[in-house]
């Protein structure tokens, strides 16, 4: 993982040393000014010594100077660095999703993608920024100080390291015995928080049922849950503070006593004396410092094993080195096709399917929901591999194409559509970035889009907000429809495209097809048998395999499946209200 | 981002109100815990205070006499240390003592908080629901609440402290010289003056930063939405040079806003440093040469005071920004605090006479009528806001037992009058009657449990099968959960689930299929046994055979009851004693199928499919 990250570095890597550099010569400045205020005390005030005073002084002031060029450089290249290797993750994560397969899709969530490539690598940030100035000033700190100390004082400097250890020992135990009840704090928190989310959607079945009481007593519970596993671990963290200030004030008391002691024999000046305070001060803080980098680093830790998921996550359709550039003609061939979306363990979604497709057929595709329609014509335009046998397009296998080719000569309109931010018309350019708006229109003509376009307030140039909100469920399946054949392809497949649009304008798009588009070869899944009994054959599926492959006529007759579906759609008479969207 | 802003250093007066409101929440709850906890830090920056002056006293009246004396003597100076100890020992404890109570006042101050505003949230009218974003109400207890928690269990002790420690200091300081402490005061103020400079700057970035943030997340989001419409249409190399701009705005302003962050803290320390070396020369101005205002013990110390005089002052700088983002917090916490509950001045009452016969009780006149499930609406108009009315002059009449069918195409109103008859929203004029009664007399609790809904987006709850159907109502014995479940044709395929009825169910992710979902929720409602029933029939693609189970499901649930559905499919329309035909929020047409055919209105125009394009 962390080698993951390191890659994302990249230009960033110059600024990402000199940072810590810079930071080094920081601390070590700062290190020198004790010994500088101890001269002042030794030199200056004590030997009576104004001018003393004011030498050490200037130096100091010199110090400061330094201390804060080093500083603010440090501070600066600190912030290019850690942004720009946000900036590096963000994009690297990005790019790598352009490349996944459809299977890598499924594997993530939009939202689990979104909050890795904000939330985490703000975090990430974070640290990084945090790691390369607090986790070099720290230790160089706690190091520089211990030597300063053994410098003045060897034997008194001793009590420091007994001291340090027991410390470090303490908090250790603290932290070692709290982490476990974090883990479980945020756990519960993360499941408080869905108990609220459930409420917020599930507001009106709540109040139907008038359960208000009852989700009030359930939250209830588990907040107290929450609040006691909380107290557990906070009051554990409770002991850090304590702790701190008994080894500091332990400190200060052996100091003052045993330095007393080397005064009076003459082995330590009061200056030095006073420079060992400033010392176990410095080296409290950085341990503190220390911990808390700790802590922060462990919360990273996550952020960046989520981050470091995308970036080692590998397509896994292999593209030919030298693909296939043209598709001869619109024919798909199924070959003993099997297919699992999960390879080895999970269940086969499509059995041992055998099909031939003629170029410029027009195919309707009809079955239960789970029967593995969507996942057959997945496999045409190859956003999945199937798991055996082979499909082929123009008479060659998939496999032997390259991807940007079969997807732009293979139109899919896929079930679950989107539309982007932007007009009308940029939307449909998704299809052919050059295509004219005269071509744009007729597009839109032949997929019955164009009347209700031209009904808006700013026609082609209306602004289609994210994901489509302002056009209703009818309007979009159109308009996907209308973008797929502005790529005038070979093969058109439509997943359940025309669900949301009234059976007549239904009826005049395959009509449409029919007259302006008869070589391309056309799959129609639907729920609908109104959708697909005009169609050549149509494919009936039943658990992953073909039940019957047939005309609607020859069907009707010997299909059990087919006729059943039929009579039920005769009988309720299909749906009601869509005439008008 | 959800209209937050970043304000970056400044407190609006609202945000004032907030915190001070939030500081009074604590307080109504904690008085005297947080009055401990104040004494408790005092007594710790007590200790922290002896401790720097006692190494005035070290020097000057211990080891100075050490030195010069011929014998030395450490009796008095253990005494000193002795006695130091002792009161280092009370300070370490009331450190861990309040530290401590700090912890349960800010878990504590936490649970009730949510505890109260999930409560209120319930309580809240769907308008609330419907008018703001889920995503800002969930935000209200993700993002605000944490805020609040950083702030009452870090920051606000952090601050105490610094506060005591500062003034502590500031006296000690005074105590031992006078004109010294000007020059340190001077310092700080330059400081302050430095720190509030820079923060002014770098907020201003911080905004840019948090603008283009948000640039880069609804990016992302839009385009992680619709990735694999990106794959098909081989958009990916134009989406990422897309992506590749924001992201670059982004680093840039980030970088701008980090830049000035990281400098404050280097520009403070060495400025608390100028402060050392400037007090050092002016004390060795008054304490040296003859000039014996100032011992050197005293200067000493003071340069020691002077350092922990300056560090309080960055540690404020450094809470102050979560302070303002936890008043901003606190504002948003408070403002969901203060919506109005849902109104109810109801006075007739559901009351159970045992043997599944329900009345209505009405507690004006303590008379008791049965529940027969008649529905009627006089003249009702309403609209979600003043302004725009949505239903014109409705009237309809439902009697005990009738199946109405409401149809039209969306936005016509169909699931607007479902929404007046439970009073998720109150009509404008007119009036409902429920079995004769204005259903504004009768009790919301009540009158939503004489209704039983099935929609169309089921909302089950994270829990088991069992504990889903018992929803409906919380007494119902398993047996009568099952055979609820039977009746609404859901039986078959919980049995086949890998535990039955005990099968635990993920409230957003429920594993189920949008069918079992449906029939769930149809079993739900069955076990509440509603005189009166409110269905939205799906739309969305179910198949076919799974369509029917739930089909029949309806049915047998509808029967006896009076139901008012939503509906989408023909044979619930023909079926239906009363067909509603709703256009642009009136009724054009209502009768049963076959007077409504023989009208050849609208109806006859949606029902032969002719109706396209007008």
């Amino acid at each position: 993982m962390l080698k993951t990250l390191y890659k994302q570095i990249g230009q960033y890597k110059k600024v990402s040393v000199l940072t810590p550099v810079f930071t080094a010569l920081e601390v070590l400045t700062e290190i020198l000014i004790p010994f500088v205020t101890a001269a002042i005390i030794d030199y200056g005030i004590e030997a009576d010594n104004i001018k003393n005073v004011y030498f050490y002084g200037g130096i100091m002031i010199i110090l400061a100077f330094f201390s804060l060029i080093f500083g603010v450089t440090a501070g600066r290249l600190a912030s290019t660095a850690a942004t720009g290797f946000a900036a590096n993750l963000r994009e690297g994560m990005y790019a790598n999703i352009q490349n996944f397969s459809f299977s890598n899709i499924d594997k993530y969530s939009t939202a689990g993608l979104v909050t890795r490539m904000t939330t985490d690598v703000t975090n990430i940030q974070m640290a990084y920024q945090m790691s390369m100035r607090i986790a070099v000033r720290a230790p160089l700190m706690l190091i520089c100080s211990m030597a300063m100390s053994f410098i003045i004082n060897a034997r008194l400097s001793l009590v420091f390291l007994v001291v340090l250890i027991f410390l470090g020992i303490v908090l250790f135990s603290i932290m070692y015995s709290a982490m476990p009840i974090f883990t479980r704090v945020f756990s519960k928190y993360d499941d408080l928080n869905s108990a609220v989310q459930e409420n917020v959607s599930g507001i009106r079945v709540v109040k139907s049922f008038v359960r208000e009481d009852h989700e009030g007593q359930k939250f209830g519970k588990a907040a107290e849950t929450l609040c006691r596993l909380f107290i557990k671990a906070e009051s554990l963290r409770a002991f850090n503070n304590p702790v701190m200030m008994f080894t500091i004030y332990g400190c200060i008391i052996a100091l003052s006593w045993l330095g007393a002691h080397y005064i009076v024999v003459g082995t330590l000046t009061t200056g030095n004396l006073t420079s060992l305070f400033t010392y176990v001060m410095s080296m409290m803080m950085s341990l503190m410092m220390l911990s808390m980098i700790f802590v922060m680093m462990s919360m990273s830790l996550a952020s960046g094993r989520r981050i470091a998921q995308v970036l080692e996550e590998k397509s896994d359709l292999a593209e030919p080195v030298t693909g296939e550039t043209l598709l001869k003609d619109g024919s798909i061939d199924f070959e003993h096709v099997s297919f699992a979306y999960d390879k080895g363990s999970g269940e086969n979604v499509l059995k041992d399917i055998n099909l031939h497709i003629n170029s410029g057929e027009t195919i309707g595709i009809i079955g239960g929901t789970g029967c593995g329609k969507s996942s057959l014509v997945n496999l045409i335009s190859r956003l999945y591999d199937v798991t055996e046998g082979k499909v082929c397009v123009g008479g060659k296998d998939v496999r032997y194409y390259n991807s940007e080719t079969l997807r732009s000569q293979i139109a899919v309109v896929l079930q679950r559509n989107v539309l982007f931010s932007g007009t009308i018309l940029d939307n449909l350019r998704w299809g052919n970035e050059n295509a004219t708006e005269e071509e744009c229109i007729e597009a839109c003509k032949q997929a019955q889009a164009d009347d209700f376009i031209n009904r808006m307030p700013d026609k082609y140039n209306t602004y289609i907000e994210q994901g489509g909100r302002n056009v209703s469920g009818g309007q979009k399946q159109r308009l996907c429809i209308a973008r797929a054949l502005l790529k005038h392809p070979k093969i058109l497949i439509l997943d359940d495209s025309t669900s949301a649009v009234d059976t007549t304008t239904d009826a005049k798009i395959r009509e449409t097809f029919a007259s302006h588009i008869p070589n391309t070869t056309k799959l129609i899944i639907s729920q609908r048998i109104s959708s697909v009994q005009d169609a050549d054959r149509i494919l009936v599926m039943e658990d992953g395999m073909v039940n019957g492959f047939d005309t609607h006529e020859n069907l009707l007759k010997n299909n059990e499946i087919y006729k059943e579906i039929y009579q039920a759609q005769m009988e309720s008479g299909g749906d009601f209200d869509h005439s008008n969207d | 981002m959800r209209n937050r802003q970043f304000r970056g250093g400044k407190l609006g007066k609202n945000e004032l109100i907030a915190l001070k409101r939030l500081i009074g929440y604590i307080l109504k709850n904690y008085k005297l815990a947080f009055i401990a906890v104040v004494i408790g830090i005092m007594v710790s920056a007590f200790a922290t205070l002896c401790t720097t002056l006692f190494m005035k006293s070290l020097i000057d009246d211990y080891i100075m006499p050490l030195t010069e004396a011929a014998v030395p003597d450490y009796a008095p100076l253990a005494k000193a240390l002795i006695s130091l100890s002792c009161v280092l020992v009370v300070g370490i404890i009331c450190s861990y003592g309040y530290n401590r109570i700090m912890v349960s006042v800010s878990q504590g101050t936490m649970k009730r908080l949510r505890i109260q505003l999930f409560t209120h949230m319930e309580t809240l009218p769907i308008s609330y629901f419907d008018t703001n974003a889920h995503g800002d109400i969930m935000s209200v207890y993700t993002n605000d609440v944490d805020t609040l928690r950083q702030l009452i269990s870090q920051s606000l002790p952090q601050l105490i402290n610094s506060c005591i420690t500062l003034v502590s200091t500031f006296i000690g300081m005074i105590t031992l010289d006078i004109p010294l402490t000007l020059v340190s005061l001077i310092m700080v103020t330059v400081m302050i003056f430095t720190t509030s400079k820079l923060s002014g700057l770098s907020a201003k970035y911080f905004v840019e930063q948090q603008r283009d943030l948000g640039k880069v997340n609804s990016y992302i989001e839009e385009m992680m939405e619709g990735q694999k419409v990106v794959k098909v249409f081989c958009h990916e190399e134009k989406s990422l040079a897309e992506f590749k701009e924001l992201n670059e705005s982004l680093r840039k302003s980030a970088e701008s806003a980090n830049k000035i962050a990281n400098i404050t803290m280097p520009v403070n320390a060495n400025l608390g440093n100028i402060s050392y070396v400037l007090c050092a020369g002016i004390g060795a101005l008054l304490a040296l040469g003859g000039n014996d205002i100032l011992t050197i013990g005293t200067l000493v110390a003071f340069l020691n005071l002077n350092k922990s005089f300056t560090q309080p002052i960055t540690q404020i700088s450094h809470q102050i920004n979560s302070v303002v983002m936890a008043a901003a917090g606190a504002e948003r916490v408070f403002n969901m605090m203060d919506v109005k509950k849902e109104e109810d001045s109801g006075y007739i009452e559901l009351k159970d006479k045992g043997n599944c016969e329900r009345v209505w009780k009405n507690t004006k006149t303590d008379t008791e009528t049965p529940i027969k499930g008649e529905i009627v609406f006089n003249n009702v108009d309403f609209g979600y806001t003043e302004r725009r009315t949505i239903l014109h002059e409705i009237n309809l009449h439902a009697r005990p037992g009738q199946k109405i069918a409401l149809v039209g195409s969306t936005g016509a109103g169909k699931t607007t009058i479902t929404n007046l008859i439970n009073r998720f929203y109150d009509i404008q004029s007119g009036e409902i009657l429920y079995d004769g009664e204005d259903i504004r007399k009768i009790k919301k609790p009540d009158l939503r449990q004489t209704l039983g809904t099935v929609l169309q987006d089921t909302h089950l709850f994270t829990g088991t099968v069992m504990e889903n159907i018992r929803y409906g109502r919380l007494d119902a014995t398993d047996d009568e959960c099952i055979s609820a479940a039977k009746l609404a044709n859901a039986h078959s395929f919980i049995k086949r689930l890998p535990e039955g009825y005990n099968t635990v169910l993920s409230g957003s992710d429920s594993g189920l299929s949008q069918g079992q979902q449906q029939l769930l929720s149809i079993a739900r409602a069955a076990v509440a046994n509603p005189p009166v029933l409110i269905l939205d029939e799906a739309t969305s693609s179910i198949d076919t055979r799974t369509e029917r189970l739930v089909q029949q499901g309806m049915d047998s649930l509808m029967h006896g009851r009076t139901s008012f559905v939503i509906a989408h499919r023909l044979s619930t329309v023909r079926n239906a004693d009363l067909i509603i035909v709703l256009e642009h929020g009136r009724i054009i047409e209502q009768g049963n199928h076959d007077e409504l055919i023989g009208k050849k209105g609208r109806y006859y125009q949606l029902y032969t499919g002719n109706a396209i394009g007008q």
